[in-house]
């Protein structure tokens, strides 16, 4: 098994499952509102025109996030 | 509301079709403000169903009732404590799964909802099956399938919500969290029996994550014993490791988990079906494409506008002045005195006639295409694509998304800053509003680019090039509000950027028909019932001013004689910054003004085209000089006055009200003064 690491490590079409996410506070519940809860499955899917924020697939709806935050949720890889 | 009426709230997630919901019970008699499209404020409306009024509330869009946002706030305090008979929670059928969440944490709060699954035909062009009934015994309380574009299962929507008035939900859902917490869960309740109409299991799981405003609630009633209990459940559970965070943690988890549950159990989903939105967006937000498409865009809008206003806009000036004709004649045979018939004919009728001819055809026409991108879900695109410049000037993505609003009307576009979390980014969001020209504002620009830049005589390029400087300038105007809102972090509104998320909706048909019809007659009387209210008492100020004399010159020259010194330094003239003034109360009239004031002066009293127009404003000194700063001006000079006072109503405060006045009205002097200086300088003229 793989380790965990940042979540903005994953490329394009890659998956991850969220391990952990080191925000805490208000924001916290944000994404935790959007279902991004330890255990979910998370697809990059694409890249803004300028590299940053990032489209991610979560539970079926499409979410951009900016780099900080994608930063500090960490996930383990998913294998296709 | 009276007490017989019952009340009934919508709630439901951004992007689920819950205003069509809303629009589709309540007909159109129901107004959400100027801009259609966005719920910003708790809007209300009313149908009637078996004989009895119901009184619908439409709450703002949220993905949750447990963050602390405005919004949320609103639609949290109207649920608990304004006591609606019924709950519709509008969830989105194409993406159930994250709508749930919602349903479940509402289910918490009271029994009495009804689930309308709306976008059902969406889910059957996805090929995406929902099984309702299924749904409906899992959750326990009634749910209906609708498509609310297509009126389909409206009515079924109406029959549920009558009969949970004589039926109320008994076995509704019931989430269970961490027996750590169901125990204190049960601790809080025996202590809060007393309370009406609020779920006690719901206040006692609010009670123990420390929601601040329910424990100062409680502190104002004294209800000590109460506030100890709760303090010693909280004590207990951090012994077990259960802390704020990790609390909350577990009651959203819970929650989630659940909807993921009953998810898989309802859905056949069909992944295939996802893949186009994903296809289109890898083109749209491509890094090759996504900034030049934007502008396209933009550019291909401002080119239909301009050809297709052209024609209606010489037909109604024939019309209009052919009026002014008939009217002097009718006034001349009834033996109006002079100054009345030059009171109402010259001043009011002649300033109404402008507003209408000229700035109602591009205002007309422009209003729906840009309601069309937003129905598609465009918009939110264009935030992704220019997140990271805002980032840089330490602000909000979502103030790409204001700052779009604000084409349409800049007040709703103040308005719309609601969406923004952080304080100090809403503010900078309010205060650089005013950078994008609004719909009142570009007829403006469209009439000075046509007259001034490419010429009046029509050739099919002329309306291309037109709608490429219009462009220009609104990027100018882009850019602006990008340098302003890097100063104003760095000085009276410093600090870094904040977290937020931007949800990129699927891609939507836009209903072009109900678009179609409501703007042209919403849009249409509101620029006619405005220009009637401000141009007439406007037209008719000006009138008065070219008539009333002081030692032989009129009060009009005096005051344009006064501001001329300070308006030719920075490119105008009195009587251009005089129109700007009296413009304040609305921004389609500064035009107009200009040519009255320029013909009480003039011996030219036949006007009815552009070409004519053009020579009027030669003959009183214009120049391309003139025009580029009468544009520069026109898009960077004080919010009118609708704006103004949403922005005090807004922001709380004079004083941020008062910043939003000045910072876009010195960007504008500075501006004009600079290009003044720097043609003159050089002599380029």
């Amino acid at each position: 098994m793989e380790d965990i690491f940042p979540l903005s490590k994953l490329e394009i079409n890659e998956k991850g499952i969220v391990k952990k996410i080191n925000i805490e506070g208000e924001f916290r519940r944000r994404l935790l509102d959007l279902g991004l809860i330890p255990d979910t499955e998370v697809t990059v899917l694409q890249k803004s025109p300028f590299g940053d924020p990032v489209a991610y697939l979560i539970r079926g709806a499409v979410i951009a996030l900016r780099r900080e935050i994608v930063d500090k949720i960490l996930v383990e890889r998913v294998l296709v | 509301m009276k007490s017989k009426d019952i009340v009934v709230a919508l709630a439901g997630n951004p992007n689920v079709g819950k205003s069509t919901v809303f629009n589709g019970l309540t007909g159109l008699n129901q107004h959400t403000g100027n801009w259609a499209g966005k719920t910003v404020s708790v809007a209300k409306g009313a149908y009637f169903y078996n004989d009895k009024k119901f009184i619908l509330v439409d709450l703002p869009g949220t993905y949750s009732l447990l963050s602390n946002s405005i919004d949320e706030e609103v639609a949290r305090d109207f649920i608990c404590f304004e006591n609606p008979d019924v709950v519709i929670v509008v969830v989105d059928a194409t993406c159930l799964e994250r709508n749930l969440n919602l349903v479940l944490q509402i289910i918490e709060i009271t029994s009495n909802v009804v689930v309308c699954v709306n976008l059902m035909d969406e889910a059957r062009k996805k090929k995406i099956v929902v099984n309702l009934q299924k749904l409906s015994k899992i959750l326990g309380v009634p749910v209906v399938g609708t498509s609310a574009s297509i009126k389909e299962g409206l009515n079924q929507l109406m029959e549920a919500v009558d009969k949970m008035l004589v039926n109320n939900p008994k076995e509704v859902i019931k989430i269970k969290y961490d027996d750590n917490i169901e125990k204190e869960i049960k601790n809080i309740q025996k202590e809060l029996t007393i309370i009406k109409n609020i779920n006690a299991r719901w206040l006692a799981l609010r009670l123990l994550e420390g929601e601040d405003s329910f424990i100062k609630t409680f502190e104002k009633n004294e209800s000590y014993k109460l506030l100890k209990c709760v303090k010693e459940s909280q004590r207990r559970l951090r012994n077990v490791g259960i802390d704020k965070d990790e609390f909350r943690d577990k009651i959203v988890s819970g929650i989630v988990r659940r909807a993921e549950n009953i998810s898989e159990k309802v859905v056949i989903k069909n992944e295939k079906y996802y893949q186009r939105d994903y296809k289109i967006d890898k083109i749209i937000t491509s890094k090759l494409f996504g900034i030049p498409l934007m502008m396209m865009l933009l550019g291909i809008i401002f080119y239909i506008t301009i050809i297709g206003a052209n024609v209606p806009s010489e037909i109604l000036a024939n019309i209009l002045f052919q009026g002014e004709e008939y009217l002097s004649q009718i006034f001349e045979k009834l033996n109006v005195p002079l100054w009345l018939h030059g009171m109402v004919v010259h001043g009011m009728y002649r300033t109404l006639a402008w507003v209408v001819s000229v700035m109602l055809p591009p205002m007309t026409i422009f209003f729906p295409l840009f309601t069309i991108l937003e129905d598609l879900g465009y918009l939110p695109r264009v935030a992704f694509n220019l997140d990271k410049l805002f980032k840089k000037v330490s602000a909000c993505g979502k103030q790409a998304l204001t700052m779009c609003m604000g084409f349409g009307c800049n007040a709703a576009g103040v308005i719309g800053c609601r969406i923004i979390n952080s304080p100090r980014e809403r503010l900078i969001a309010i205060i650089t509003n005013n950078f994008v020209p609004c719909n009142g504002r570009f007829p403006t620009l469209i009439a000075i680019i046509t007259m001034f830049f490419v010429g009046v005589i029509s050739s099919p390029l002329q309306p291309l090039f037109s709608a490429f400087l219009l462009t220009l300038i609104i990027i100018l105007g882009v850019m602006m509000t990008l340098f302003v809102s890097k100063v104003l972090s760095k000085t009276i509104l410093k600090g870094l950027p904040s977290n937020f998320v931007l949800e990129l909706p699927p891609y939507r048909k836009p209903q072009i028909r109900r678009i179609i019809i409501r703007s042209i007659l919403d849009r249409t009387l509101f620029v006619l019932g405005r220009a009637v209210i401000v141009a007439m008492p406007a037209g008719l100020i000006i009138w008065i001013m070219a008539n009333v004399k002081i030692s032989d010159v009129s009060l009009l020259t005096h005051f344009a004689t006064f501001l001329n010194p300070f308006a030719n330094l920075i490119g105008l003239d009195g009587y251009i910054l005089m129109s700007f003034i009296l413009g304040f109360p609305a921004n389609e009239i500064v035009i107009p003004l200009i040519i009255m004031s320029y013909m009480s002066s003039s011996t030219m009293l036949e006007l009815s085209s552009l070409a004519e127009l053009k020579t009027l404003l030669i003959d009183n000194g214009w120049t391309w000089l003139t025009a580029i700063c009468v544009m520069l001006f026109s898009l960077m000079h004080w919010p009118c006055g609708t704006t103004y006072l949403t922005i005090r109503k807004e922001t709380q405060s004079w004083k941020w009200t008062l910043v939003s006045f000045l910072v876009p009205t010195i960007m504008g002097i500075i501006s004009c003064f600079v290009v003044t200086s720097f043609v003159r300088l050089f002599g380029f003229l």
